[in-house]
């Protein structure tokens, strides 16, 4: 078992708890179902419009796994290109060390604050709070990240960390936090009193840090792609650009930008393209800022790479359709899988990043649908994994001698054993026909006795009928 | 900076990697059979970039060589804008009297966005997304004067409209010079969909778009 270093789960209640509180929250409940609803319509509309989106998922499945199989040479190849490109290359084992390195970039700017591009690379890592500590404040200028930071909460959704939020909630957010009285809550009003709270620090603060959407191996280029234009201000204004990105951002070649830059704004914000796209490589003389870093982060991932089945999340473009999709994230929100990957991704990132042991109960947060698998622009097979790693999680419990006395453990056991032999299960079969009768209604066992309680609390379970199949067809054998 | 992480993490990946087995190169990806060209119908690419350009609630005109002038003058005038920044090798053909152009001499960050707004060229556009790409060539400019005005009219030729996004990458990448330009794609005027998940035009880059389209 190893250490969870990287720091994303945040004494996380267990998802089941998480889910509970939050099936409580009418409002919660109301803002998610509109939102998901209006975002997979858009989604749909988009993606029906291509005539090779399958084709292109294929590509993106393709190319990715060509990434995961030579990371090593890609990665070496990118750290030339942009060392020659007038930028510098840094190599973070864990989040402990990407913030050790970007609070000393920092430091040595002089610079007390910085503009934060929103960045999930960055949320994992805890970036925010490690420069806090360092004395040094970071801004964040995506609108929802702004919202969330402003309301001091934590994201629930990749692409919308404020999508809980409704436009009355952030009305009155901004009118305490922004001095303005008089805010309406129309949309336009609410972006624009962001403009004019943002503009200031867009023109002054002399330090920006970003993610990466993209990094081309062979030509050093480094890809952000978003919506407002923050963006383009955090890496086109400031002195100093220092963006972290997880190793398997990588993309082999300048010409797969062209299957990436299809499947990602359609998928994720279900647009045919989203505003703004910034591709930079290293440092361009008279334009943008004249010193750059690239922080390049593992934080886990090489050990996703080192299980056969569990390696294609990896692939993961962080678009956040089968977020967006997934029928247990409509109603539970974000927050409930207490890290900054929620829904189906985060389910099966979540504990393979920082060890089955630590999120043990993210791999059950699920009813193995299969609508994530659908819409994922570059096919990870998210039920698979998730099955993968609920195996992960018995065995794991299976090793502890805690184990020998947990009810599910040994009924498992048991039933294992009882159903390996015909005779054992037929005798089983009928012993349970017996002994169900006090819990049977209309067919149904809507309360289960001991441990079984907890399972019926959510489902019914059919009752064993009075024939048996086998029953019957022996029955029928004898008739002929 | 630390070498040991560096050679600790390709060590690393190195194993893990190992424990799966490597195919060659690119091996499996260079046949996949997405469309990489429109079906070569100029007129319908041409009317199509324009129709989903105005998708993104910009707005688009239409224009020739000759009357490049004459176009940025109504456009302008209709707008009420009166000092314009440019980038440093905008042809003069394209200024018409009456407005006060002003080139990007390395000019201050603060004159820039006092501006009222930037009138510019573009690299080529992306007909099936209605996307605009700029990378700092001829008649473009540095990426900041696109950026900080509120307002910005772009001169798109007609010829330089390819059909779909992996034709335009295709493209750009036999125009690549050394060292590389930045390159910015510009999908309709900034916007944001985080309240409620409504695009909302306007937020920090120009919240209006202008394109014409020179035949």
């Amino acid at each position: 078992m190893k250490k969870p270093e990287s720091v994303i789960i945040e004494l996380a209640p267990r998802f089941e708890v998480g889910a509970k509180t939050a099936l409580q929250n009418t409002q919660l409940r109301r803002n998610m179902g509109k939102a998901t609803q209006t975002i997979r319509g858009k989604r749909a509309a988009v993606v029906n419009e291509l005539s090779d989106w399958e084709s292109l998922r294929v590509a993106g499945q393709h190319i990715k796994d060509d990434v995961l199989q030579h990371l090593d040479t890609y990665l070496v190849q990118l750290e030339d290109a942009i060392t020659r490109a007038g930028g510098h290359v840094h190599w973070a084992k864990d989040a402990h060390e990407a913030n050790e390195i970007v609070t000393r970039l920092i430091h040595a700017t002089g610079s007390k604050e910085i503009i934060k591009v929103k960045s999930l690379t960055t949320d994992e890592i805890r970036l925010n709070e490690a420069l806090e500590l360092a004395g040094i404040t970071a801004i964040e200028t995506d609108l929802a990240e702004l919202i969330i930071q402003l309301a001091h909460e934590k994201s629930s959704h990749i692409l919308v960390p404020a999508i809980h939020k409704n436009r009355s909630e952030i009305r009155s957010l901004f009118q305490k936090s922004m001095n303005l009285p008089d805010l309406t809550d129309e949309p336009t009003e609410l972006a624009a009193a962001a403009r004019q709270f943002l503009r200031e620090k867009f023109m002054s603060v002399r330090v920006a840090t970003s993610g990466a959407n993209f990094a081309i191996a062979e030509t050093g280029s480094v890809c952000v792609v978003e919506s407002e234009g923050n963006g383009r201000m955090c890496l086109t204004m400031p002195e100093v650009l220092i963006s972290v990105m997880g190793i398997e951002k990588i993309l082999p070649r300048w010409q797969d930008l062209g299957v990436f830059m299809q499947l990602l704004p359609r998928s994720s914000t279900g647009e045919r393209m989203n505003p703004y796209t910034s591709i930079w490589t290293g440092v361009h003389a008279n334009d943008g800022p004249q010193e750059f870093h690239l922080v390049l982060l593992d934080n886990g991932r090489s050990d996703v790479l080192a299980d056969s089945v569990g390696r294609q999340t990896l692939h993961c473009i962080r678009c956040s359709a089968c977020i967006n999709v997934c029928p247990v994230y409509e109603r539970t929100g974000g927050h409930a899988y207490g890290s900054v990957y929620p829904g189906p991704i985060g389910a099966i990132l979540t504990p393979q990043l920082v060890g089955t042991a630590y999120a043990d109960s993210l791999p059950y947060a699920s009813s193995l649908c299969g609508a994530c698998y659908d819409v994922c622009p570059v096919r990870i097979n998210i039920p698979e994994v998730l099955v993968h790693l609920r195996g992960k999680v018995v065995a794991e419990k299976q090793t502890k001698p805690q184990s020998w006395f947990d009810g599910e453990n040994l009924g498992m056991k048991a039933m294992a054993t009882t159903f390996a032999h015909q005779h054992t299960y037929e005798l089983a079969q009928h012993a349970g026909q017996l002994a169900q009768w006090s819990f049977v209604h209309d067919g149904y066992i809507e309360q289960g006795p001991g441990p079984l309680g907890k399972w019926t609390a959510m489902r019914d379970f059919p009752a064993i009928p009075p024939q048996s199949f086998r029953d019957w067809w022996r029955e029928r054998q004898r008739d002929e | 900076m630390s070498n040991s992480s560096r050679n600790a993490m390709l060590a690393k990946i190195r194993t893990a990697i190992n424990s799966g087995s490597r195919g060659d190169f690119h091996e499996s990806h260079t046949s996949d059979a997405y469309i990489t060209h429109d079906d070569g119908n100029v007129a319908v690419r041409i009317e199509l970039f324009a129709h989903r350009v105005a998708e993104y609630k910009a707005w688009v005109g239409r224009c020739t060589t000759g009357g490049i002038a004459q176009a940025v003058s109504e456009r302008l005038t209709m707008r009420g804008k009166k000092r314009m920044v440019i980038p440093v090798d905008l042809p003069a053909e394209w200024l018409p009297a009456g407005i006060e152009f002003i080139r990007d001499t390395q000019l201050d960050r603060t004159i820039i966005a006092g501006m009222d707004g930037v009138l510019s060229g573009a690299a080529l556009g992306i007909a099936q997304t209605g996307t605009i790409v700029l990378d700092g060539g001829k008649f473009q400019g540095r990426r900041m004067i696109s950026l900080l005005p509120d307002y910005h009219l772009c001169i798109i030729r007609a010829q330089d409209i390819v059909g779909v996004v992996p034709e335009a990458f295709a493209l750009l990448a036999t125009t690549m010079q050394s060292p590389m330009q930045p390159y910015t794609f510009i999908s309709g005027p900034s916007a944001t969909s985080d309240i409620e998940l409504n695009r909302v035009e306007g937020v920090h880059g120009p919240r209006t778009l202008d394109v014409f389209i020179v035949e």
